[in-house]
């Protein structure tokens, strides 16, 4: 059994499932159930400034995007930052970390972007004795229209302003979290780095509306005939995540800087593939919104069956798949596949015929007795066949050896070559 | 309660009243509107379908089943009824198992066919509740076609001529609409009296009177009717039924299994139907597997169907063999009856066992009797009340001929299907219309 405890940035876990601050760790009843089910740390929900406390909407508050049989593929919510009293909260966090010394319990935060409410607010949470802070720059509604949440997270100079402040009057590791609204993720990245933060995570949810009541003609949640929009959540956003987090992974400024992995993280496999991209350890919440908080037993084993089989540590993982991430410059034109169907598993559904004849390459073709064949000599290898197969391992790429001839381009596979040396591009003569 | 499954002879109320209920209640329920958009994700949109090719209408079956996926079956619904104005009854009766479903692509990969039945029951269930008949009449021609036999391939054709704005006259030999849809099926198949709320629905389109009670050949004539009308489609099925040509079949108690199932069909009490305590079926085919499970469900002890031929050759599909094993009924093959045993009632039937060689069928010196108060026929229906005008081969009518056409079960060419005789009704009226339209 793999050791998946997790040390990040100094905050120890038992594991590195955390749940993401969200509804799920809004108090401790909540927090205390994950903690039973073996979570290893939690971010508790975002606390506000001192004073009366947010309200929220009376209806509805998330949108949904599902699958047939209505598996949750996509979540969207307008809920904002805590509505519970501050002081409430703080006594919670106090009793729930007494208790659960083993887990790691980071509270965010979110107040108005001055330098007394972020001072005020860290001298109140202190006394708690949680492990560390996050800082909620990303969420896209609600408080982004009162200059906080995504408001601050897309101005790279508020992210490193703010975060200053944070190291300036708290000891506490600061986690920077951020909105993936932006055009790029680096410049926020950069900033929180620049600003002293520990770590960043992200991303946080993406504005959306998820759907239209064609009825009512308003989007989803509808409230009274009116929607707003929300943030965008669970599986649907996850490529996203991985793309943001794998980007600061490589950048060279940002190279090396802890990030926590959020963004439709549902299964083990999901984790693992944050953490290969980069991730330290990985937040959670619409899969356990979706399927309580059992789901992170799955996770747990999951990921630890994989680090066995691999005869990796989670050490050996973070970061892994980083290197092989490159821009499309460096991808190597001189790699060439075919697609190849094999008749034994071939149902003869003809998707891949219908695809590739309709939209792609009319690399296909189909006999009157319905067999799906590759056409080499047309096949450029884009993988639309295989994407659209129902039947796994069906289409496969195969390699063509070097030395031989493409028969599509009459060319001879020759060695690594990329976009940095090719005769069409004019940049390349340049660099000569 | 005056009897039990034990009671000896020919009797009716063998099971309490609640019984007839259950049996003869919907033998596939309907799938919601969740099951069926679960079913219809399934799908997977095959480029030219083979579920399409297996159908003998031809419905485009991915289409129908991704519009349900999308929430608008009343769209599916069309598409069924523009190839199949019958899809209500073909849904519920056609041997999906040995048709579209056995083509799916899903039963090669995986044994679990898409439930394309069910959800072509689905679709044209949600649009007749609304109401919904997307088929409106041409402007009228002016032409009259006789249709011969209000069974799905006159229903069919009718319809189809209707649409192109033609006149169709529909001649019943049978007090009720519907041919065998309405006769000839297991009341558990089409329950509610579907069939007849089907016709009614095809109706709808106007320009289409039917005539019961009239009978080609006794009441009218072919030549009246190719005086009279422009046209003439014969959709008469296969009236007559073969005989056991098998000493004893004169006995009280032996009879035609359809005309059990029609007795079963327009029977407003099931429970007031007598039936025997020891029932033998001899046949192989759908009817013969009607009759022997509707026999178990009105309360018949031991019911056996006997085959002569093996199981392979068996035009009852797996599915119906399945089905009538699940009732409680046993199947024999490969044993022929020799005589049906009784004083004045049939008491037993005795067979021999068959064997297949290069000569046919032989029957071989060892015997066996099983006890049978109720002995039904179902060794296969024939052309009978057909013009002698008209040529035959094998059978049956042998194809078009000068303004007479030819379609359904009593029409040379495809199985003796409900969905085979739709099609065919519907090709007639093609035709027909671009022929009288010299189109």
């Amino acid at each position: 059994m793999a050791d998946l405890s997790s040390n990040f940035i100094g905050i120890k876990s038992p594991n590195p499932f955390w749940l993401a601050s969200a509804p799920p760790t809004d108090k401790k009843y909540n927090v205390e159930r994950a903690f039973e089910a073996g979570w290893g740390g939690v971010v508790w929900k975002t606390l506000g400034a001192e004073g009366p406390p947010i309200v929220n909407v009376n209806g509805p508050r998330y949108g949904a995007i599902w699958g047939a049989d209505r598996r949750l593929l996509g979540l969207n919510n307008i809920e904002l930052i805590t509505d519970r009293p501050l002081e409430v909260n703080l006594q919670e966090i106090k009793e729930v970390k007494r208790k659960w010394k083993d887990r790691a319990l980071v509270i965010s935060l979110m107040v108005p972007c001055d330098e007394e409410s972020w001072k005020d607010i860290l001298k109140r949470i202190e006394d708690t004795e949680a492990d560390g802070v996050e800082l909620n720059f990303g969420c896209p509604h609600g408080m982004a229209e009162r200059g906080m949440g995504s408001a601050v997270g897309q101005v790279p100079e508020y992210i490193e302003m703010v975060t200053r402040w944070v190291k300036q009057y708290s000891r506490m590791p600061c986690i920077v979290k951020l909105t993936p609204n932006i055009t790029s993720i680096l410049p926020p990245a950069i900033a929180a780095h620049r600003g002293g933060a520990d770590a960043v995570s992200l991303i946080n949810t993406v504005k959306s509306i998820t759907n239209v009541d064609l009825d009512h003609f308003s989007p989803f949640p509808m409230i009274d005939g009116r929607g707003s929009h929300g943030g965008y959540c669970g599986p649907a956003v996850k490529p996203i995540a991985l793309n943001m987090v794998a980007e600061i992974a490589r950048y060279e400024e940002t190279r090396g800087m802890p990030i926590s992995g959020i963004g439709g993280v549902t299964t083990w496999r999901d984790a693992a593939e944050f953490m290969a991209l980069g991730a330290g350890n990985v937040q959670v919440c619409t899969a356990a919104m979706t399927y309580g908080f059992k789901i992170v037993q799955e996770m747990i084993s999951g990921l630890s069956q994989y680090l066995d089989e691999k005869q990796m540590a989670m050490s050996d993982l973070v970061g892994r798949a980083v290197p092989n991430f490159v821009e499309w410059q460096h991808l190597n034109l001189n790699y060439v596949t075919k697609a190849q169907i094999d008749q034994d598993l071939c149902i003869s559904c003809g998707r891949c015929y219908a695809a590739c004849e309709d939209t792609s390459h009319q690399a296909i073709a189909m006999s009157p007795d319905r067999v799906f064949t590759v056409m080499d000599d047309e096949c450029v290898a884009c993988n639309l066949c295989i994407d659209v197969c129902p039947v796994e391992s069906c289409i496969t790429m195969r390699e063509l050896p070097k030395g031989t001839v493409d028969p599509r381009t009459g060319k001879v596979v020759g060695d690594y070559a990329d976009w940095t040396t090719h005769p069409n591009n004019p940049m390349a003569q340049a660099a000569e | 309660m005056t009897h039990s499954p034990l009671t000896p002879g020919i009797v009716p109320g063998r099971l309490p009243a609640e019984a007839y209920a259950r049996n003869f209640a919907d033998h596939e329920p309907a799938l919601d509107r969740h099951e069926a958009r679960v079913a219809a994700d399934r799908c997977y949109f095959c480029h030219d379908a083979p579920c399409i090719t297996a159908c003998p209408t031809s419905i485009d079956i991915p289409l129908f089943i991704r519009q349900i996926a999308t929430g608008t079956p009343e769209a599916a619904a069309t598409t069924i009824w523009t190839q199949n104005i019958l899809g209500g009854i073909c849904a519920r009766v056609c041997p999906t198992e040995t048709l579209c479903e056995e083509a799916c692509v899903r039963e090669a990969a995986e044994g679990k066919p898409v439930e394309i039945g069910r959800l072509q029951r689905f679709a044209t269930d949600v649009a007749m509740a609304k109401g919904l008949h997307p088929f409106t009449r041409a402007a009228r021609t002016g032409k009259r076609i006789a249709v011969v036999g209000a069974g799905p391939a006159g229903l069919a054709c009718a319809h189809r001529l209707a649409m192109h704005g033609h006149d169709a006259v529909i001649f019943e030999r049978r007090p009720k609409a519907g041919g065998l849809n309405e006769y000839g099926i297991a009341s558990y198949k089409a329950t509610g009296g579907f069939a007849q709320k089907e016709v009614d629905w095809l109706l709808q389109i106007g320009g289409i009177e039917i005539r019961t009670g009239v009978e080609l050949g006794r009441d009218i004539s072919l030549d009246q009717l190719t005086g009279d009308f422009d046209a003439v489609f014969l959709g008469i099925g296969l009236a007559g039924v073969n005989a056991l040509r098998a000493a004893g079949e004169d006995l009280s108690g032996v009879r035609n299994a359809v005309d059990f199932i029609a007795e079963l069909r327009q029977a407003s009490d099931v429970s007031t139907l007598p039936i025997g305590r020891d029932v033998v079926v001899i046949g192989g085919g759908m009817t013969a597997v009607d009759a022997a499970v509707q026999s178990k469900l009105l309360g018949a002890e031991n019911v056996t169907i006997v085959y002569r031929r093996g199981q392979e050759k068996m035009s009852a599909s797996g599915y119906e063999q399945e089905h009538a094993a699940q009732a409680g009924v046993r199947i024999i093959h490969n044993a022929a009856p020799v005589r049906v045993l009784g004083n004045g009632s049939a008491e037993a039937v005795e067979f021999a066992y068959t064997a297949e060689g290069p000569n046919g069928l032989t029957l071989s010196s060892e015997t066996f009797t099983l006890k049978a108060d109720q002995v039904f026929k179902a060794i296969g229906q024939t052309l009978t009340g057909a013009p002698d005008t008209l040529p035959v081969a094998g059978g049956k009518l042998a194809g078009a001929s000068a303004k007479v056409w030819v379609g359904g079960d009593c029409a040379a060419g495809g199985e003796d299907l409900t969905v085979t005789a739709v099609a065919e009704g519907r090709d007639a009226a093609e035709a027909m219309h671009i022929q009288l339209m010299a189109l």
